[in-house]
C-alpha cells in the first residue's frame, strides 16, 4: 500500500508568493509596529516626554525628522512610544475576549440544553448593546486609565467571539470523531481539552486577528474622547485628541502622523486576517 | 450473550423511531441490522453504543450494570461509524490516535500494542506517523477499525462502516473484519443496508422497516427465502446479474 | 450507425507548480441515437469529468485535447450562444444528489417549465406538458405536486420530478451522473426502471454514470469501465461476467461481496484506486494488475476490440 503525499512540497519564496504581494507587504508592516512597540524604548531617537518649548512646532529635521508638538515634544519618538500602549490595550482586549468567549461558547456547545439557550440569549442582549458605549460607559464610573477602558471593551467583544466560536463548536462537535471518542469513554472535559480546542484554534486566532482591528480603533476613539490614557501619556488615540488645536494653529502634523499609524496597523491587521480566514 | 436488547423504544418528540424491538448478539457472534432509511437501525446502534438514551426497553450489555462507568462500557462495546472523512480528529497522527486510547485505558507496552493494532488491519509504520488527510478513505477505516478494537471491546457496531468506500476496498475492509474477528473473538453488530454485505459477514439478520422488526432470522434463510413482503420487495430490488428494474 | 455522442482521444490536463497533470489521460467513446453507455468505475476513475466535458463543464484553467464531438460538432469549437443551446435543448443531465440540484425555493411547477417557457412555449402548453411527463412517470396529485417545494418531496420523488424536468425539454441524450446513489435500494430500484422505461420510449441515448456494475448493467446496453482517467474496456452489458477481459474489470467483478459462498474471502485488488495523477507511465493499471509484466508498465496499451490491455491483444 501507498503512501499517497497529498501536497508536493512547497519552497518558501513561492510559498510566499502564493499570499500575495498584498499581504506580504501587510504582514511585514504588522511585524515591524510590532518590533516597534517591542523595541520602543531603545529605538525612540529621544525622550517622548522631553519639553522643549522652544522648540515647539519644530518642522521637519534630521533632529526630528517628523518634527516636534506643541511643547516641542519629538513626534517620531512620541509615535514609537505610542506604539506600546495602542497595541497593547487591542492585544489585552483579544486574549481577554477571545479566552472568555470561547470558554463559554465551548461550553454552551457541548453541554446545550437549557444552559446553552441561556447563554445565547445573554450573549444576544449583550450583542445589541453598542461595544464602544458600553466601554465609555463603564470609564465614566471607573474612570479614565488603561484598565478601565479595555476590560470593558473585552466585555463588549466577548459576544462577537463567543457567538463566532459557538457556532464552529457546535459544527465540530457534531463530527463523528466527538461521538468515537465519546464511545471510547472519554470525558467531556478531555475531549474538549484534548480535540475540540485545539481544532477551534486557527478560527480563534482569525477572529482575533480581525478583531484586533476593531479594537484599536475602539480604543483610539476612547483615548480621542479624553476616557483612555492621561497626558503626558503617548498614545495614538491621545495624539490626535492632542493634535487638535495645533492643527487650528496650522500645525496638523501630530494628529496626521497618529492617524495615519492607526490607519496603516488596522488595515495591515486586517488583511493579514482576511487573508488567514480565506485558507 | 453478549448483548441483549428487549422492548427497546424511542421517540423524538412525537416520532416513534424504534417501537418494540428486541434483539441479541452471542459472544463472537454476529448479527446484521438492515433497513432503509428511517426504519431505525442506526438509532438503535446509537442507543446500544451509548450516544443515546432509551425511550424504554432494557439493553443487557455483557456484565454491565446501571453503575459501570464509562470506561468498563468502552471495553465492553466500541463502534465504527461511517465517514471515514469525519471520524478520525484531522490533527491528530494516526500512532497518536490509538496512543490516547491505549493509555486511556492504562495498557502497558503501548507502542507494541499499537504496532499490533496496526498490523491487524494491515497498515505499516509509515501509515503510524500520518495525518487523516494524508491516508485514503479505505485507510482512514482501517484506522478507526484499530481504535475501536483498541480497548479489546466484546462487541464491535458497525455503523455502515463499508458504504462509503470504493468497491475494491470495501472488499479488503471486510476481509480485514473477518480476520480481525477470528482473532479476537470480538461479536459484530452490523448495521447496513447492504444485504450483499450481509450475506457475506453476517451469521444473523434482522430486517427493520419504520421502526419495527419485519423479519428475523438466520442471513442464509431471510434472504433466500423471505417471508415478509418487505423484506421480499428489498431483496427484489438489489441490482445483481439477470435483474430488471421494474416500477411498483 | 453514426454516433450522437463521440470522445476522440479526450484529454484533460490541469496546470500545477510542477507543470500540467492529467485529469483524463485519454478517453475514446461513442454513443449511438438512443443507445444507453454505462460509465463504471470508483473514484477518481474520472467517469463525472468525462460526463461534464459533453457540456464543456471543465473545471476552471483546465485545458483539453482530443475532441468532444455531438451530432459531429466539436464542443470545444462552440460559441457561448452555442454551448448554451447544447445544454438546454439537446443534452440533459440528472445529478447525483437532487437536492443540490434543483433550486429549493421554487416549486416543483417552476422547476419543470422553466426550460420549456425559455423556448417560447406558454404558460399554460408548458404546464400541460410538464403534468403530462409526470403522469407517464407515475407521479399522482399531479395539481398539487406542481405546487409543492422541493423540501416537501422525499428523495426519490425529488428525483423523479428532476428526470422529468430532464425528459420535459426532448433532449437526444441524457447523462446521468450516479443518479441514484444518495437513494435507498427500493427507490433506486423504481427510479432506473423510469429512467429506462422512458427512455427507451422517447429513443433518447444515455451515458449512465455509476459505481455499481450491477446496476449500469441493468439499464444499459454497453458498459464501459474506467480506470485512473483511462477507459480500460467496453463490453457489451448482456456479456459483462462472461466476456470480462481485462484484468481490472475481471477483479471489480470478484471483489463484490455476492461473488464468492459466504464466509470465503473475498479477492482483493492490493491498493487504493488511483486518479490520472498518480497512474504510472505505461498501463494505468499496471501498478495493482495481478498478471502484470514489464511490458505494461511503461508503454501504454491501446484500446482495440474493446480492451486496453497488452496481455489480451497480443
Amino acid at each position: 500500500m501507498t503512501l499517497a503525499l497529498a501536497t508536493p512540497l512547497r519552497l518558501p519564496a513561492r510559498r510566499l508568493a502564493s499570499f500575495g504581494w498584498a499581504t506580504t507587504i501587510a504582514g511585514v508592516i504588522c511585524l515591524l509596529v510590532a518590533l516597534t512597540a517591542l523595541l520602543a524604548p531603545w529605538i525612540a531617537p529621544h525622550d517622548p516626554t522631553a519639553v522643549d518649548p522652544l522648540n515647539a512646532y519644530a518642522p521637519f529635521s534630521a533632529a526630528h525628522p517628523l518634527g516636534t508638538d506643541d511643547l516641542g515634544r519629538d513626534l517620531l519618538s512620541r509615535l514609537i512610544a505610542g506604539s506600546r500602549t495602542s497595541l497593547a490595550g487591542p492585544l489585552v482586549v483579544i486574549v481577554l475576549s477571545g479566552a472568555t468567549g470561547t470558554a463559554i461558547a465551548v461550553a454552551a456547545a457541548w453541554i446545550g440544553g437549557w444552559f446553552d439557550a441561556a447563554v445565547s440569549r445573554v450573549l444576544d442582549i449583550l450583542f445589541a448593546f453598542p461595544g464602544l458605549v458600553l466601554a465609555i460607559t463603564v470609564t465614566a464610573v471607573f474612570g479614565a486609565g488603561f484598565l478601565a477602558p479595555v476590560v470593558a471593551l473585552s466585555l463588549a467583544y466577548v459576544p462577537i467571539i463567543a457567538r463566532v466560536m459557538r457556532a464552529a463548536a457546535l459544527r465540530e462537535r457534531s463530527l463523528p470523531y466527538v461521538e468515537a471518542l465519546r464511545v471510547q469513554g472519554f470525558s467531556g472535559w478531555h475531549i474538549c481539552r484534548r480535540h475540540l480546542l485545539p481544532n477551534l484554534a486557527p478560527l480563534l486566532v482569525v477572529q482575533a486577528a480581525i478583531s484586533f482591528g476593531y479594537a484599536m480603533i475602539d480604543l483610539a476613539s476612547i483615548s480621542f474622547l479624553g476616557l483612555g490614557l492621561q497626558p503626558p501619556a503617548a498614545d495614538w488615540g491621545l495624539m490626535i485628541a492632542n493634535g487638535q488645536p495645533s492643527i487650528l494653529a496650522g500645525f496638523p502634523q501630530q494628529s496626521i502622523a497618529a492617524a495615519v499609524a492607526v490607519v496603516i496597523t488596522v488595515v495591515a491587521f486586517t488583511v493579514v486576517a482576511e487573508r488567514m480566514a480565506s485558507r | 450473550m453478549i448483548l441483549e436488547v428487549t422492548d427497546l423504544r424511542k421517540v423524538f418528540g412525537s416520532h416513534v423511531a424504534v417501537d418494540g424491538v428486541s434483539f441479541g448478539v452471542g459472544s463472537g457472534g454476529s448479527l446484521a441490522i438492515v433497513g432503509e432509511s428511517g426504519s431505525g437501525k442506526t438509532t438503535c446502534a446509537r442507543i446500544v453504543a451509548g450516544l443515546e438514551r432509551a425511550t424504554a426497553g432494557t439493553i443487557r450489555l455483557g456484565d454491565l450494570t446501571d453503575k459501570s462507568d464509562r470506561k468498563s462500557r468502552a471495553r465492553m462495546v466500541q463502534m465504527v461509524f461511517q465517514d471515514p472523512y469525519q471520524s478520525l480528529d484531522r490533527r491528530q497522527t494516526v500512532a497518536s490516535c490509538l496512543d490516547e486510547v491505549l493509555k486511556f485505558h492504562g495498557r502497558d507496552e503501548r507502542p507494541r500494542r499499537t504496532k499490533e493494532l496496526l498490523d491487524l488491519v494491515g497498515l505499516d509504520q509509515r501509515h503510524a506517523k500520518a495525518l487523516p488527510k494524508q491516508l485514503s478513505g479505505g485507510q482512514r477505516q482501517r484506522v478507526a477499525i484499530a481504535r475501536a478494537l483498541a480497548p479489546e471491546p466484546r462487541l464491535l457496531i458497525l455503523d455502515e462502516a463499508v458504504a462509503a468506500l470504493d468497491v475494491s476496498i470495501q472488499a479488503q475492509v471486510l476481509n480485514l473484519l473477518a480476520d480481525a474477528r477470528k482473532a479476537t473473538g470480538v461479536g459484530y453488530l452490523f448495521i447496513t443496508h447492504d444485504l450483499s454485505v450481509v450475506r457475506h459477514v453476517c451469521d444473523d439478520v434482522i430486517v427493520m422497516h419504520r421502526g419495527k422488526i419485519v423479519e428475523a432470522g438466520p442471513v442464509e434463510k431471510v434472504l433466500t427465502s423471505p417471508e415478509a413482503d418487505y423484506t421480499r420487495k428489498l431483496v427484489g430490488s438489489i441490482p445483481r446479474p439477470g435483474w430488471v428494474p421494474t416500477r411498483a | 450507425m453514426s454516433a450522437l455522442l463521440e470522445f476522440d482521444r479526450l484529454r484533460v490536463e490541469i496546470p500545477t507548480p510542477v507543470g500540467p497533470r492529467p485529469l483524463l489521460r485519454s478517453v475514446s467513446l461513442s454513443v449511438a441515437a438512443g443507445e444507453a453507455v454505462g460509465l463504471v468505475g470508483e473514484s477518481g476513475s474520472g467517469k463525472s469529468m468525462t460526463a461534464r466535458s459533453v457540456l464543456g463543464m471543465l473545471p476552471g484553467g483546465s485545458v483539453a485535447t482530443g475532441a468532444v464531438r455531438f451530432r459531429g460538432v466539436d464542443i470545444g469549437g462552440l460559441d457561448p450562444a452555442g454551448l448554451r443551446r447544447l445544454r438546454s435543448r439537446d443534452v440533459a443531465m440528472v445529478f447525483q444528489d437532487p437536492r443540490a440540484s434543483v433550486n429549493p425555493v421554487r416549486t416543483v411547477g417552476d422547476f419543470l417549465t422553466e426550460v420549456l417557457r425559455e423556448r417560447g412555449m406558454s404558460r399554460a402548453a408548458a404546464r400541460e406538458k410538464a403534468g403530462g411527463i409526470l403522469a407517464d412517470i407515475g407521479v399522482d396529485r399531479l395539481a398539487h405536486r406542481l405546487k409543492q417545494r422541493p423540501y416537501e418531496l422525499s428523495g426519490g420523488m425529488l428525483q423523479r420530478v428532476v428526470i422529468a424536468a430532464a425528459l420535459a425539454g426532448e433532449p437526444a441524450l441524457i447523462l446521468a451522473d450516479e443518479p441514484t446513489t444518495a437513494l435507498d435500494v427500493t427507490t433506486q430500484e423504481e427510479v432506473v426502471a423510469i429512467l429506462d422505461e422512458q427512455r427507451r420510449q422517447r429513443g433518447t441515448a444515455l451515458l449512465f454514470i455509476s459505481h455499481d456494475l450491477e446496476l449500469a448493467t441493468a439499464v444499459c446496453d454497453r458498459i464501459a469501465v474506467m480506470y485512473a482517467g483511462e477507459i480500460v474496456e467496453i463490453l457489451p452489458a448482456a456479456r459483462l461476467h462472461e466476456d470480462a477481459r481485462h484484468p481490472y474489470t475481471k477483479a471489480l467483478l470478484k471483489a463484490r461481496p455476492g461473488s464468492v459462498p459466504p464466509g470465503e474471502r473475498l479477492q482483493t485488488v492490493p491498493g487504493v484506486p488511483q486518479s490520472a495523477i498518480d497512474a504510472p507511465a505505461g498501463c494505468v493499471f499496471a501498478d495493482r494488475c495481478p498478471v502484470v509484466e514489464p511490458l505494461c508498465r511503461d508503454t501504454i496499451p491501446v484500446l482495440t476490440a474493446g480492451v486496453a490491455c497488452h496481455l489480451e491483444v497480443s
